[in-house]
Parts: C-alpha cells; sequence; structure tokens
C-alpha cells in the first residue's frame, strides 16, 4: 500500500481509539480532580458497562439498532448505580483517603471482574452493530460504524464540558475541585458531589464501552488496558483537566495508531510509557493540570 | 473511625469449651459422612481418577467449555461399556485459566492432592509447555489435546503425550500442496505471535513451497490484540491467498475486520478453523467468507457421507447438524479440536488395559505401554478417522479437512492422507529414562 492511504488508515484508526480513549479517560480524570482519589476498577466499570450491553441488546428483539439504543441508555444507568453503590459503602466508610481508596478500589476491581466471570461467564460474546455499511475508500474499506463512535464520543464530551462549564451542577463540582474546605462552608453538599462525579465517572467509561462493544466484543477480561491507558492519557493531560485529556487522548490515540500501523504496537505503548515518565520528570502536574497547591 | 472493631487476625475470645467441643464434634460427623467414606474393598473397584486440566477462564474458555462437555461424554460412554479394566471412570476438573503457571500448580495439585491417576486434556500450547515439566518431575503421565507442534518436537518429556489429535506441523504439511495447486500461489501468512502460530510460521513453506508455492508477506500478531485493522496494510498487494490462523476472544472481530478492509474482492481467503472456532460463520459480517477454504481437524457441519461413528459420537457429545449445541443453536462448538478429548480418553483406555494398569505404581507401566500402541482405527472410539501413533515422538498422525464455505455452511472438499502429513522422527523419547 501506499505512503498516503497507509497513513489516513493509521489516523482513521487513531481517531477511534482516540475517541473512546478520551471518554473512558474523562471519568477517571473527574473523579481524581473532584475527589483526589485514584479510581483502580475504573476499568471494570468500563468491563461491566460492555458486558451489560451485551446483556440488553441481547433481551431487546428486533432491529439491532434497537437493542444497542437501548444498551447506551440502560447500561451507563445501572453501572452509575453500582459506582454509587460502591462510592456509598466503600470509598466513604475510608473518608477518601487517597491510599485506602487505591488498596479499596483494587478489591472493587477484583469483585466486578469474578461477578462478572461468575455471571456473564468467560466467553467473549458480540452485540451486533447498530448499522452495518461498510464505506468504500478506493484503496481499502473500512467500517462506517467506527467512524460513527468518533462522532458519539465528540457529542458526549461536548455535552460534558457543557455540563461542567455551563451549569450549576458544574460549578458546584468545580467548586469542591477547587477547594473542597472552603465549598462545605459555603454550603455545598460534598459528601454528595462526591458520589455524584463518582458514579458519573463510571457512566463515561460505560459510554464508551458501549460504543466500543460492536467491534470488540464484551469479555471479563477487558477492563485492563483501558484502565492502563487512560492513567497515562490522564497523567500527560493533566489530572482533572478537561482540555489536558481529550488532547492527550488524541495525542495518545493517533501515536498509537500511526506508530503501530507502521511499526509496531509494542513500540507505540514502549513511547507512551515513556511520554508518562518524561511528563512526570518535566511537568509533573501535565501538560494542562494546574499545579497543586 | 470509631465504634466496636472486631479483629480479624485474634482468636475470638468467648471460645468456650462448648463450642470447642461442638466443632470438632461436626468434623467428625463430616468425616463419617458418605462422601468421606473411604473404598474399604478391593483395589479393583476403586474408579480410575482422570485429572482434567480445563481451560474453563482465561482465552481458552470457549475451547474449555467444549473439551469439558466432551470428556464428560466419553467418560460417560466409556463407563456405560464397564469401564477401564472393569473400573469405572472418575474426571477430576480443575481449571488453569488459560495460565500456563497455574497449569504447572494444576499437575501438582492432581499429583498431591486428587491423587488422580493421569492428567490429560490441556489444548493450549504454552499451557502445556509450563505444564509438562512438572508432569516430567512428578512422573505423572501427561496426554494433552493441544495439536501444538511442542510434543513432537522432542522438547519436552517422557511422560507427555498427544495420540488423539494432530500437530500443527503435520496439518500444515498436509494442506500446503493442495493451497498452491488449488487455491494461489503468493501466500502471506498471518498468525499469532507465539509458540502456536511460530509453528505455522516455520512448518508451513516447506511442503507448500515444494509445490509451487511462494511465501510473499509474514504478518504476526500479538496474542493480546483486539484490533486488528492496522495490520493488515502489511499484506503485501501481490498476495493471492490470505493464510489466517488466529486465536482467542479477539477471533470474531479479525475476522470481521479483515472483511470490512477488503470487502469481497480481496485476496483468497484459507484460514485455520481456529479463527472462527466456537463462532458462527453465520455471524453479521462474515458474509465476505463465502467460497473461502478453512482447514478442519473433523468437520464442524454433518456431511452426508458422515459414518454412523461419527453420527453416533455427534448425538453423545451434544451437537447439531450444524455443529451447535442440541440445547442452544448460538452455542457453536470448538468441533475441529474437540474430538481428541474423546480418543485420547478412549486411548487411555486402551493403554491401562494393556498395562494391566493397577494403581499411581504402574504409571511408568502406562507409559511404556502407551509407547507399544501403534495404530487406532477408525470407528466409534474414533471417530475423526485412522491415526498412526509414532512411539519416538508420543504423536499421532491423522487425516485432515479442508472445507468450503458455501450457503452458509462448511462443506469437506478435500480429506488429505495420513501420509500427506507424516514426516521422519525428529526426537526419541523412547530412550529417555522413566
Amino acid at each position: 500500500m501506499a505512503f498516503g492511504p497507509y497513513l489516513f488508515l493509521a489516523t482513521l484508526e487513531g481517531l477511534v481509539m482516540a475517541a473512546v480513549l478520551a471518554l473512558t479517560a474523562l471519568g477517571l480524570s473527574l473523579v481524581f480532580g473532584v475527589m483526589r482519589v485514584v479510581n483502580v476498577a475504573h476499568g471494570e466499570f468500563f468491563m461491566l458497562g460492555a458486558v451489560l450491553a451485551w446483556a440488553v441488546a441481547t433481551t431487546v428483539s428486533g432491529h439491532p439498532a434497537l437493542g444497542f439504543l437501548a444498551a447506551l441508555v440502560v447500561s451507563p444507568l445501572i453501572v452509575g448505580a453500582v459506582a454509587l453503590v460502591s462510592e456509598r459503602l466503600v470509598l466513604r466508610r475510608v473518608n477518601y483517603n487517597p491510599e485506602a481508596t487505591i488498596v479499596a478500589t483494587i478489591g472493587i476491581l477484583y469483585i466486578l471482574q469474578q461477578l462478572a466471570l461468575t455471571f456473564y461467564g468467560p466467553e467473549a460474546r458480540p452485540v451486533v452493530a447498530p448499522f452495518d455499511y461498510r464505506i468504500r475508500f478506493p484503496w481499502f474499506g473500512y467500517s462506517a460504524y467506527k467512524l460513527s463512535i468518533v462522532a458519539a464520543s465528540a457529542l458526549v464530551l461536548a455535552a460534558t464540558w457543557f455540563l461542567l462549564a455551563r451549569t450549576r451542577i458544574g460549578l458546584v463540582m468545580r467548586a469542591t475541585q477547587f477547594d473542597a474546605e472552603t465549598a462545605t462552608a459555603f454550603g455545598i453538599p460534598v459528601d454528595r458531589v462526591y458520589a455524584g462525579v463518582f458514579a458519573f465517572g463510571a457512566m463515561l467509561a460505560a459510554v464508551a464501552a458501549v460504543l466500543i462493544v460492536p467491534i470488540q466484543q464484551a469479555h471479563y477480561l477487558m477492563g485492563h488496558d483501558p484502565l492502563l491507558l487512560s492513567f497515562i492519557v490522564v497523567i500527560i493531560g493533566g489530572l482533572g483537566s478537561l482540555r489536558g485529556t481529550i488532547v492527550a487522548a488524541l495525542l495518545i490515540g493517533l501515536s498509537d495508531g500511526i506508530i503501530s500501523v507502521f511499526f509496531s504496537p509494542t513500540l507505540a505503548k514502549i513511547i507512551a510509557t515513556m511520554a508518562v515518565a518524561l511528563v512526570l520528570v518535566f511537568r509533573p502536574q501535565g501538560l494542562f493540570g494546574v499545579a497543586a497547591r | 473511625m470509631t465504634g466496636k472493631r472486631t479483629s480479624l487476625l485474634l482468636p475470638n475470645k468467648n471460645l468456650t469449651r462448648r463450642t470447642a467441643l461442638k466443632g470438632m464434634g461436626a468434623a467428625a460427623g463430616l468425616m463419617a459422612a458418605p462422601g468421606f467414606v473411604r473404598y474399604s474393598q478391593a483395589q479393583s473397584s476403586e474408579p480410575i481418577r482422570i485429572g482434567f486440566q480445563a481451560h474453563r477462564t482465561g482465552i481458552g474458555a470457549a475451547y474449555g467449555r467444549w473439551y469439558e462437555r466432551v470428556t464428560t461424554a466419553a467418560a460417560q460412554a466409556i463407563n456405560d461399556a464397564g469401564g477401564i479394566n472393569g473400573r469405572p471412570l472418575e474426571i477430576v476438573t480443575e481449571d488453569d485459566g488459560t495460565d500456563p503457571k497455574r497449569g504447572a500448580e494444576v499437575v501438582e495439585k492432581f499429583a498431591n492432592q486428587h491423587k488422580t491417576d493421569v492428567v490429560f486434556g490441556t489444548l493450549f500450547s504454552h499451557v502445556v509447555v509450563g505444564s509438562a515439566p512438572a508432569a516430567g518431575e512428578l512422573k505423572m503421565p501427561y496426554y494433552v489435546v493441544s495439536e501444538g507442534y511442542h510434543v513432537a518436537s522432542g522438547s519436552l518429556n517422557r511422560y507427555v503425550f498427544q495420540p488423539g489429535i494432530t500437530d500443527v506441523k503435520a496439518q500444515v504439511r498436509a494442506v500446503g500442496p493442495w493451497i498452491a495447486e488449488n487455491v494461489g500461489k503468493k501466500i502471506t501468512l498471518v498468525y499469532p505471535d507465539y509458540a502456536f502460530g511460530h509453528d505455522h510460521r516455520d512448518k508451513f513453506p516447506e511442503r507448500f513451497e515444494a509445490a509451487g508455492g511462494t511465501v510473499v508477506g509474514l504478518v504476526p500478531i500479538p496474542p493480546t490484540e483486539t484490533s486488528f485493522t492496522r495490520y493488515f496494510p502489511q499484506i503485501p498487494s501481490d498476495t493471492e491467498v490470505i493464510y489466517h490462523v488466529m486465536v482467542g476472544p479477539g477471533v470474531l472481530t479479525f475476522v470481521k475486520e479483515l472483511g470490512e478492509f477488503y470487502g469481497s474482492s480481496g485476496p483468497k481467503l484459507f484460514g485455520f478453523i481456529d479463527s472462527l472456532e466456537a463462532v458462527d460463520i453465520n455471524s453479521p459480517g462474515l458474509e465476505f467468507l463465502d467460497g473461502s477454504y478453512f482447514w478442519e481437524g473433523m468437520p464442524r457441519y454433518l456431511q452426508p457421507d458422515a459414518s454412523d461413528a461419527v453420527k453416533a459420537y455427534r448425538a453423545a457429545v451434544g451437537i447439531d447438524d450444524n455443529g451447535a449445541s442440541v440445547n442452544d443453536p448460538k452455542d457453536v462448538s470448538t468441533s475441529a479440536h474437540m474430538f481428541g478429548c474423546w480418543e485420547t480418553l478412549y486411548i487411555i483406555k486402551e493403554a491401562m488395559e494393556a498395562a494391566g494398569y493397577q494403581g499411581p505404581a504402574d504409571r511408568a507401566k502406562l507409559v511404556e505401554a502407551t509407547e507399544a500402541l501403534t495404530e487406532f482405527p477408525e470407528g466409534p472410539e474414533h471417530p475423526q478417522g485412522l491415526k498412526v501413533f509414532s512411539p519416538m515422538i508420543h504423536q499421532s498422525f491423522g487425516q485432515q479437512y479442508i472445507s468450503q464455505v458455501s450457503g452458509g455452511k462448511l462443506n469437506v472438499v478435500h480429506t488429505t492422507s495420513i501420509e500427506d502429513g507424516m514426516y521422519e522422527p525428529e526426537a526419541d523419547y523412547t530412550s529417555m529414562p522413566l
């Protein structure tokens, strides 16, 4: 294949990856930004979203698009509820202590994973894509659904930005992020904000998972990669920064797409990990993060 | 945190003499319960215990599920016919998570805790390679159903056998010339980047090239990959045939993306059914496979000329004419591999009866008895077809099936002869100490 089309394919692959990554990482970034805790179970919320998408899509009969749309609504809601429950039952009980939270969320990670294994089973199961159209470029074909993921992800990201920057809920969240104690003094129910943010972060991961599950099957171990990549994106972009997360997701997604097409996927991972190391050394707050006060 | 705290580490101070006595009484009661009764009769009525190392979870789960069903069905059939040497067969199953490290632990557990007579049933080659040393050290006969070349290569030990399924080297040697003559001469190999895929890469070219073919491209794919489109540009444009073999949970994605990339206008396809084991070939997005070819170890769809033995086997393991579970048409079997469990259990039976096997003390005798076997005739015990066993490399040779996708089914278009796949033994396990 000639260089031009080759690069084009690599860019498409990278964009799809960046789109999914941006959603997943944004969830992680919000949780850290507002609550100052690291949610190691984030990848499992992603997995849970995919598994539930399969469950919902198979119960809804009729056109595959109906099942998919139902999954897109129901799956994130259930995942949000699960996150809310685990926040109330676990995170609040350890007083959001950063170290304790890491250990606790590792526990949640295994609980969710084993529950999925017990009730969903070890198989990889597909969800039928809402539409099946193959775009024919002169050099190769590409799934139209994959490109629609990019559009859907952009929509969700725009909605999240609107929520954070233009609504009262967003204001409250930003206030909590800025200074939780002062926010409490001004009558903001910080405790409830925490619960909401944790659930919302998990829901973003679930949306990303529902979008990806027609092209990658739902499997109980699928949470590992998104977690790792989300951490990379969040560290590079700056914790709690929406803009930083999106820029870093594009950067990581595109470079991963292009490097793995032209060289090897392993090299792409090496470079991404090295970028994390460099950012940690030279700009610990991330590209767009604000230095800790 | 405030409030009453109970310690997890220190014993409960409220433990009274009465509670302690109760606990001991309960334990004694458990020991006396029916499950704990040891066999007080002669040893000959005690069941023969076969440790089944199953891929219940991990990347081999789809295979594991079917391996377990076939194993259960075969054990049932053997027991209904009187067992082994008049003793019933008992299958003890342990999950290895398709993980080599756990695989070795499972073998040890079988030997030391379950005290099984043999271990059997492993599929994934990295688990076999990881578990074989443990089997060798524990002197535990280890009958794998893996199709990997590692047994025949001589790199394992005298306790490891693969009598119930052919190995990759024999498979690719058998199909190579047929591909060159019937599908195309310029081929690109797409394979998983670990031992199993490397066997394909290294063993396929010899006979394919002797038949006038050329390997124009090699595309290794990491085994944990979940997205495949990025690898397809590496396939050279002068490729006439794409040879694909893929395993793990991503197989459906792999084949779908191959279809999206090329549509129906791409190079011809010759796949190992591994790329689609446990996957319905009529899944949405797989329409482009129509007309393409697959290697099958044993046909998934019931063929018009199927023997009575094949029909009886299919009924026993519970698959319908389309190779899916009779209980759930969406639950597609791993038909091309799982027959190996059936046949291997019958080979263990044959070897145990030849050895006059009594118990673990006779394991060395069992190894020698297995090495004395040379042929397994086609029939109810070996429905896939005749096998010729090579004792030096502990490996069976058999026929291979080449099927074409048409009308939403896999129809066998060619059956290779046993000689097509045979090669000279490259090792001699029988000269190793027992």
